[in-house]
């Protein structure tokens, strides 16, 4: 089945949210979701988005110095 | 003012102890408290689900809201804690280890003594520099009590018992010519006049969220500046974050490292309501009508016979608070007059800060203090004197 989202997996809910902020200044949807168990045992969230906007999200990431643990594929 | 039922009468009670808490708090702080408990409810940053993460984004708003309101870019180097005392405790506790030196001046509060009184048991030295009469402080005397293992320069901005406010960005630039960290305790002055951490060269600020944030109790922290490392201030309690839960050690990055267990999300639902309330009135035109009514306070009780009235008399160079005795009668008696006689409510004796009154000379028997904020109008002020007046003529 072809992959639909990604996740940034990052170190609290805080950093979570910030992410989320500042994607969706760049109209760009995220959404909170539980830390998948497969890709880390860490109980909290991380931020999922489409697949396909994976890219310009690193960009907007990168450009304003977030930092996050990971992106995998979901 | 509101009115109260007493005995089928109305009365009309007038809070003067906003210096203590603010009183009442602006339109929108209850209803976002209300909101929090009747339709968010969950644990912030425990869980996955909606609520949870609604419950964390109103944390995390907050925290961007404190951010913006002193100037510092990174939210996540906002701490929330169980309130402004709990703060300064983890700034002193976190960062000074036996060896160190503080340079603190003469009218601290007690949430600094007390702590720094305790780490002096664990060899950390103290020189606290000499306030004139008025609470006023000569910068030149801090450079002069810096030593070669000083580390800390702390002061605290505007007095809790006369309103005198530190010259913080001259002291600023003094601990940060010297490379020393400088704490402010922002308690009675954060939000009646403008703080920016950056400007003022502030490394640490500790702040309250239920005085003149116009938040409800049980809501402060301590902002990390730019310059601290997380790594220099240890955390002062350990426990669940919500993050990391794999790992029994306390994570080490910012704010988990220093916010265990489940955070006043219904506080800081409220104060993010105070602090809209407050950005939109504007802390420059509160700073301007307290201005106005403390000093007509001020000229109105000097004028009445037998008052005694510290600090500077000159509102421009304090917060609305007004510290004051009257010859002859003790300060408790005249608190309980004001209060059963009149309905004006406000706070006697020595407000947790032993160290000012003994500065201002009003140690050990201490002094009436009213503590005038934004909800105060003149006709208040007028009402408040007329009270001390009549206090004053029964006495003679």
């Amino acid at each position: 089945m072809k992959s639909l989202y990604v996740v940034f997996l990052v170190d609290s809910t805080s950093h979570a949210l910030r992410i989320e902020i500042i994607l969706h200044k760049q109209n760009i949807q995220s959404k909170l979701i539980p830390v998948p168990r497969h890709l880390s045992s860490d109980c909290g969230v991380c931020v999922r988005i489409a697949i396909d906007q994976r890219e310009i999200a690193e960009k907007i990431l990168e450009s304003n110095k977030i930092a996050y643990q990971s992106i995998d594929v979901l | 003012m509101i009115i109260k039922k007493n005995k089928g009468e109305a009365e009309h009670l007038l809070y003067l102890d906003n210096a203590a808490t603010s009183w009442p708090k602006p339109p929108g702080v209850a209803d976002a408290m209300v909101h929090f408990i009747e339709s968010v409810g969950a644990n912030p940053g425990r869980s996955g689900h909606r609520l949870s993460v609604e419950a964390a984004r109103i944390v995390y708003r907050t925290r961007e809201a404190i951010a913006q309101f002193f100037n510092i870019s990174d939210s996540l180097r906002v701490v929330f804690g169980l309130n402004i005392t709990d703060s300064i405790n983890l700034a002193l506790h976190g960062l000074l280890k036996p060896g160190d030196h503080v340079v603190i001046t003469g009218m601290e509060h007690n949430a600094v003594m007390r702590p720094l009184h305790q780490l002096e048991k664990n060899s950390v030295m103290i020189t606290q520099v000499a306030c004139a009469l008025e609470g006023t402080i000569d910068p030149n005397d801090v450079k002069k009590a810096i030593l070669p293992n000083t580390r800390l320069v702390v002061v605290n901005h505007a007095s809790n018992v006369c309103g005198t406010l530190l010259p913080i960005k001259e002291i600023g630039e003094i601990a940060r010519h010297a490379n020393l960290l400088f704490l402010v305790d922002s308690a009675q002055s954060a939000g009646t006049i403008n703080i920016d951490m950056i400007r003022d060269q502030i490394d640490l600020l500790a702040f309250t969220g239920h005085k003149s944030l116009y938040g409800p109790m049980g809501t402060g922290g301590l902002i990390l500046g730019e310059r601290i490392d997380p790594q220099e201030i240890n955390p002062i309690r350990q426990g669940g974050t919500g993050s990391r839960s794999e790992r029994e050690e306390q994570p080490d990055f910012m704010p988990d490292c220093y916010e265990s267990g489940t955070a006043n999300a219904v506080g800081l639902a409220g104060l993010l309501a105070g602090l809209a309330w407050l950005n939109d009135v504007g802390v420059e035109k509160i700073q301007a009508d307290e201005e106005k009514l403390c000093q007509q306070l001020i000229n109105g009780l000097m004028e009445i016979p037998g008052v005694i009235v510290y600090g500077t008399h000159d509102a421009k160079k304090q917060t609305a608070t007004v510290a004051w005795n009257m010859e002859g009668v003790e300060a408790s008696t005249i608190g309980m007059r004001l209060d059963d006689e009149f309905g004006i409510l406000c706070r006697v004796g020595l407000h947790c800060a032993p160290s000012a009154h003994r500065t201002i000379g009003t140690f050990p028997d201490g002094c009436v203090r009213f503590g005038l904020g934004a909800f105060n109008s003149q006709s208040d002020v007028e009402r408040t004197l007329k009270s001390v007046a009549r206090i004053a003529k029964e006495k003679t």
